[in-house]
């Protein structure tokens, strides 16, 4: 058996948290996980710094500066990294965006509400900046595996994570495959 | 009003020439744009009602072709061929010097109509490059002081045909003649060999001759004609196929320019041998400066009563000879989509089975063959099968012209009866310092200097004529980008492997040849490489990976040397993709950027 | 009285008529092979390339090879399935598949062939064009972001309906579906939601404007179980799950 537990390191990027919100659905499945693994860096745990982690998983895609440099960092930090749901694997939602010209974009957004005063496009430093378009994190940096759904079921999650865990090769039934 | 009723009568004009007839809708877009610079959608609205189709699929047709325009387009369109030999020759440099001088962008039409300038795939004159195309007409040998000349013409509105003849001087080069090209032919000869002897013993003849498609395929000439002969129908058609797109291949022109008789005899004695009575040569619209010349040829011909009805004195022995243009479409090389594009369509080529020798033109019985092998065809019927199969080897009988170009002294064409080797040719055209070569084209393969000592032939080496010399100057990668390039231009676009794996590969290459590339990438390259190659519907995506997975073998070191250490890398540069924000916001703060620096800190 | 030509299929016996595709004899034994421009009601088109089989140790398409006596087909091995599986890839980032936000989603023969091979992202680099969506038409809605160029409804609006509304027109990667009119505009042709070109689609292109997320994400047509059972889309009854509208 496993020695010592599994480090995992989750994060959202571009995405709504829905990923995220299956991965809470895993219910009381999530003790049996407990006992495998340790969460590191996640917004289940709250911890702000990764450290060196055994698995990454990654909700959302790329579509500013911190996406970027989130993303670098779990994938220097961790040794297999994941693609969970739609918008990781391919911008999903998001990447309807990339239709528009980014400009078209933030002047929608910020300069032509109704009754704005003084509107202008923020261009505070600490605000991320934008990338022309979203991206799918598999063109930014390798990824070892791939989860779809919008979002995956929790099943599909458990199914996934028990056979990664079991250093099984990875086969979803039918049913926990999906792109919706 | 006035203006729109003279564009009507104008295309009525020309419909009218071509019989209303829908298989002209290719040479009528032509001749339409010729007189207007462009398709307009009321030019294309005026042509479909006319020959009575939807415009929709005359907008197809336009649409399709590189050289049909649904844009406005200069008085004069400038087009640099861009194949790598031109390169090699300095184009880049004399396109830019050009484009300068006239005050237009690339690929752009100048605000006062008067003329564009833009690139184009291979036209065909790579042993008297860097060439271009004026209004379709070939331009050789350009040098700044030529393009200072032009400029004037151009700026003066000069019309082509005062320009000074030698910018047009197409040479032939021929730097070494052997049975095809040494030996003279009298007009007339083969014909009356196939009347004398009969269809029997000259398919008797073509068979002994061992003649294979000189195309590149390498089909058993005789068995094409004898099915076609066999095959039901009282109609049937013979088709030369002188598109001629391969990059690197000029051995056509030659053969069309200075031994047209000989090619026109050929597909005579076909004509007579399947039982055809009305032969077409697809012309790519490249080569439309000797359009004119072939035509004369042709009526000479009929004069001489070598063409045309009762060939000399038989009233059963009956066919004639029309010339169609192409416009600018590689895959129209392909047999099924010249057939395609013959019948006045977008070249897409056709499923097979059937073949055309039982559904071709108009799905009547057609042979379709390419120039050299109709000018062999025509040497066999006068000299006889044993004659000719006494050159070459045991599986690939007689002769092959190679067009060679690149990195030589000699460019030009040179005909050797076939098992030469590549070691020989390259040093009787004076290539000393060769790293490789690409043969057959792009479509080929990519032959390094171990492999030099190999045969041509069909059963080693197997080419259509195109033979381009690297030396060891040449980056190799230089070469391979530009094939990619040029197959993402000639896709035809119908099936999955091809329409979205040429932009997919063009895009690695492009990759790793900025030195943004990594080791995974070329084992993507690989994989791409495999599903274009089993997974294509028509030779041009099978083939078209060809250059990357051959100098992978065999050139792995002008790759390795442009990889990043890292194992992987963004596949889309990422600082860039910040530009616009950067622009909209005006922030020039450190965290506005994701430079080189940045991405390796986080990078392992 | 003479034997019916066989051949072998994934191991199966095949019988076929003379004349008849690999493809169709398997259809009529019963036997699934993934495809997405082929339809058994129109003439085979051989572009989409899914339905690659190796025949004898080569890769040819199933609905446009004749099938041969004796002949070896091999279907669902590892090395046909990672070819189509690339084809599918090449398909998704081509144009623009956000399956969450399509409402053919789970009824789609391009996601449930993706489904059948294995697919689960579509690894290339994406291409994110931008294409139009038409909405001009009273009743329908055409999202060409979602276009395969099967051109299924091409044959059909010119072989079934005799309307001719749709059409390929541009050169390799730039070739793009239009609407036959000056317009470009569905509006305004006489395309009507019971035309047989409205039926055909595999994806979520051509879709009516007053029907949307009748049967909710998790029922829908292949959500249970795939297409090799359940069959195609375009051949399946509303009541079904389909769209065929009679
Ligand atoms: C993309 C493509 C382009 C081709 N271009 C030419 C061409 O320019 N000239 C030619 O003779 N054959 C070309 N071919 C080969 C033809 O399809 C055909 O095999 C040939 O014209 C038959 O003539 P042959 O048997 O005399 O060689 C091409 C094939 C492909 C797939
Ligand atoms: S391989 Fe396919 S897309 Fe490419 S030219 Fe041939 S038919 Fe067209
Ligand atoms: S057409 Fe099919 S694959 Fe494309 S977005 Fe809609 S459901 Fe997904
Ligand atoms: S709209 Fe649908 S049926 Fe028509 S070509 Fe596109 S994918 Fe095929």
């Amino acid at each position: 058996m496993i020695e010592s537990k599994l480090k995992v390191a989750t994060c959202s990027l571009c995405g709504c948290f829905g990923c995220h919100m299956s991965l809470l659905d895993l219910d009381e499945r999530l003790f049996d996980l407990a006992e495998k693994v340790e969460f590191d860096r996640s917004p289940l745990t709250d911890l702000k710094e990764l450290g060196e982690c055994d698995i990454g998983i990654i909700e959302g895609g790329i579509a500013n500066v911190e996406n970027v440099h989130t993303l670098l960092e779990f994938r220097a930090r961790c040794k297999i990294l994941i693609a969970m749901g739609a918008c990781a694997i391919s911008g999903g939602i998001p990447a309807m965006r990339n239709h528009y010209e980014l400009k078209d974009c933030l002047e929608e957004s910020y300069t032509r509400g109704i009754g704005l005063v003084d509107a202008q496009i923020p261009n505070d430093p600490e605000i991320p900046l934008l990338l022309d378009q979203v991206h799918p994190i598999h063109e930014v940096v390798k990824i070892d595996y791939f989860l779809p759904g919008c979002p995956p079921s929790a099943d599909t999650i458990w199914t996934f994570v028990t056979q990664l865990l079991a250093g099984q090769p990875i086969a979803l039934p039918y049913t926990q495959i999906h792109y919706d | 009003m006035a203006e729109s009723s003279t564009l009507a009568q104008t295309i009525r004009d020309i419909v009218q020439r071509h019989q209303k007839l829908p298989t002209r809708l290719l040479q009528i877009l032509r001749e339409v744009q010729d007189r207007l610079t462009w398709l307009s959608t009321e030019a294309i609205n005026v042509v479909a009602e006319e020959l009575g189709i939807s415009p929709a699929k005359v907008r197809s047709v336009a649409e399709f072709y590189s050289f049909l325009y649904t844009a406005p387009r200069g008085s004069y369109d400038i087009l640099f061929s861009d194949n790598i030999t031109d390169r090699m020759l300095g184009n880049r440099e004399l396109l830019h010097y050009l484009a300068d001088r006239l005050g237009v962008a690339i690929n752009g039409t100048r605000a006062d109509g008067r003329v564009s300038v833009g690139t184009t795939s291979c036209t065909g004159m790579c042993d008297q490059g860097p060439a271009a195309l004026v209004n379709g007409y070939a331009l050789t040998r350009l040098t700044k002081p030529r393009l200072d000349r032009i400029v004037e013409l151009v700026n003066a509105k000069t019309p082509l045909e005062q320009w000074p003849r030698e910018f047009f001087e197409v040479v032939s080069n021929i730097r070494r003649a052997d049975i095809l090209l040494g030996r003279h032919f009298a007009d007339g000869a083969a014909l009356r060999a196939v009347l004398k002897r009969g269809p029997e013993a000259i398919l008797e003849e073509m068979v002994k001759s061992g003649l294979r498609g000189q195309g590149g395929a390498g089909f058993k000439s005789a068995a094409k004609w004898q099915s076609c002969r066999n095959a039901p129908g009282e109609v049937k058609y013979v088709v030369c196929n002188a598109d001629e797109g391969e990059p690197g291949t000029f051995k056509d022109r030659v053969l069309m320019q200075d031994y047209a008789d000989l090619v026109f005899e050929g597909m005579t004695v076909c004509g007579r041998v399947i039982g055809a009575r009305q032969g077409f040569v697809y012309l790519r619209g490249e080569y439309r400066y000797m359009v004119d010349a072939l035509k004369a040829t042709l009526q000479r011909r009929r004069e001489a009563g070598l063409l045309g009805a009762a060939i000399l004195g038989d009233a059963s022995f009956e066919f004639d000879i029309d010339i169609h243009l192409g416009a600018g479409a590689y895959v129209c090389g392909e047999e099924s989509a010249l057939i395609e594009s013959l019948e006045g369509k977008h070249g897409v080529p056709r499923i097979r089975p059937p073949f055309p020798t039982t559904h071709g033109y108009l799905n009547k019985p057609t042979v379709v063959n390419n120039v050299e092998t109709f000018a062999s065809a025509a040497k066999i019927a006068v000299e006889g099968g044993n004659w000719f199969a006494s050159r070459g080897t045991a599986e690939s009988k007689g002769t092959k012209l190679l067009s060679l170009s690149g990195d030589c002294e000699r460019p030009g064409i040179y005909e050797y009866p076939f098992g030469v080797t590549v070691r020989q040719v390259l040093e009787d055209c004076g290539a000393r310092d060769a790293q490789g070569i690409q043969m057959a084209g792009p479509a080929g393969h990519m032959i390094s200097a171990k492999l030099f000592d190999r045969r041509i032939c069909f059963e080693d080496l197997a080419t259509g004529g195109s033979f381009m010399v690297f030396d060891q100057r040449r980056d190799i990668l230089d070469g391979i980008r530009n094939f990619a390039h040029f197959f993402v231009h000639e896709s035809c676009g119908f099936c999955t492997p091809c329409r979205v794996g040429t932009s997919l590969m063009r895009d690695l290459v492009d990759k790793v040849h900025t030195g943004h590339g990594t080791r995974a990438d070329l084992e993507e390259m690989r994989k791409l490489g495999q599903i274009m190659r089993v997974a294509s519907h028509c030779g041009l995506g099978q083939t078209a990976p060809n250059p990357v997975l051959d100098s992978l073998d065999q050139f792995p070191e002008s790759y390795e040397r442009r990889l990043r250490s890292t194992a992987f890398e963004p596949a889309f540069d990422m600082n860039a993709a910040l530009e616009q924000a950067r622009w909209l916001t005006g922030r020039t703060d450190p965290d506005a950027y994701l430079d080189e620096e940045i991405l390796s800190r986080a990078m392992p | 009285m003479s034997e019916e030509p066989r051949f072998t299929l994934d191991g199966r016996t095949v019988p076929f008529q003379d004349g008849q595709t690999i493809m169709a004899a398997a259809l009529a034994a019963g036997i699934y092979i993934p495809h997405l421009c082929f339809n058994p009601e129109f003439t085979p088109h051989g572009s989409c390339r899914v339905c690659l089989v190796k025949v004898n140790g080569r890769m040819q398409a199933s609905c446009t090879t004749p099938a041969a006596a004796g002949q070896v087909v091999q279907s669902e091995i590892d090395e046909v399935r990672e070819i189509r599986r690339g084809l599918l890839q090449m398909l998704f980032v081509e144009g623009n598949h956000v399956c969450p936000a399509c409402e053919k989603s789970g009824a789609c023969q391009l996601q449930a062939v993706a489904y059948y091979v294995g697919m689960l992202a579509p690894h290339y680099t994406h291409f994110y064009p931008r294409r139009p969506v038409d909405a001009s038409h009273p009743d329908a809605l055409i999202d060409f972001n979602r276009c395969i160029l099967c051109e299924l409804c091409v044959r059909a609006s010119r072989e079934v309906d005799g309307k001719n509304v749709f059409a390929v027109q541009g050169r390799g990667i730039k070739a793009h579906l239009v609407v036959n009119t000056p317009s470009g505009k569905l509006g305004a042709t006489d395309f009507s939601l019971s035309d047989k070109a409205a039926q055909v689609c595999p994806t979520g292109t051509i879709l009516s404007k007053h029907s949307g997320y009748e049967i909710p994400i998790g029922q829908r047509l292949y959500d249970r179980k795939p297409i090799n059972v359940v069959g195609d889309v375009a051949a399946l009854a509303v009541s079904k799950g389909g769209r065929r509208h009679d």
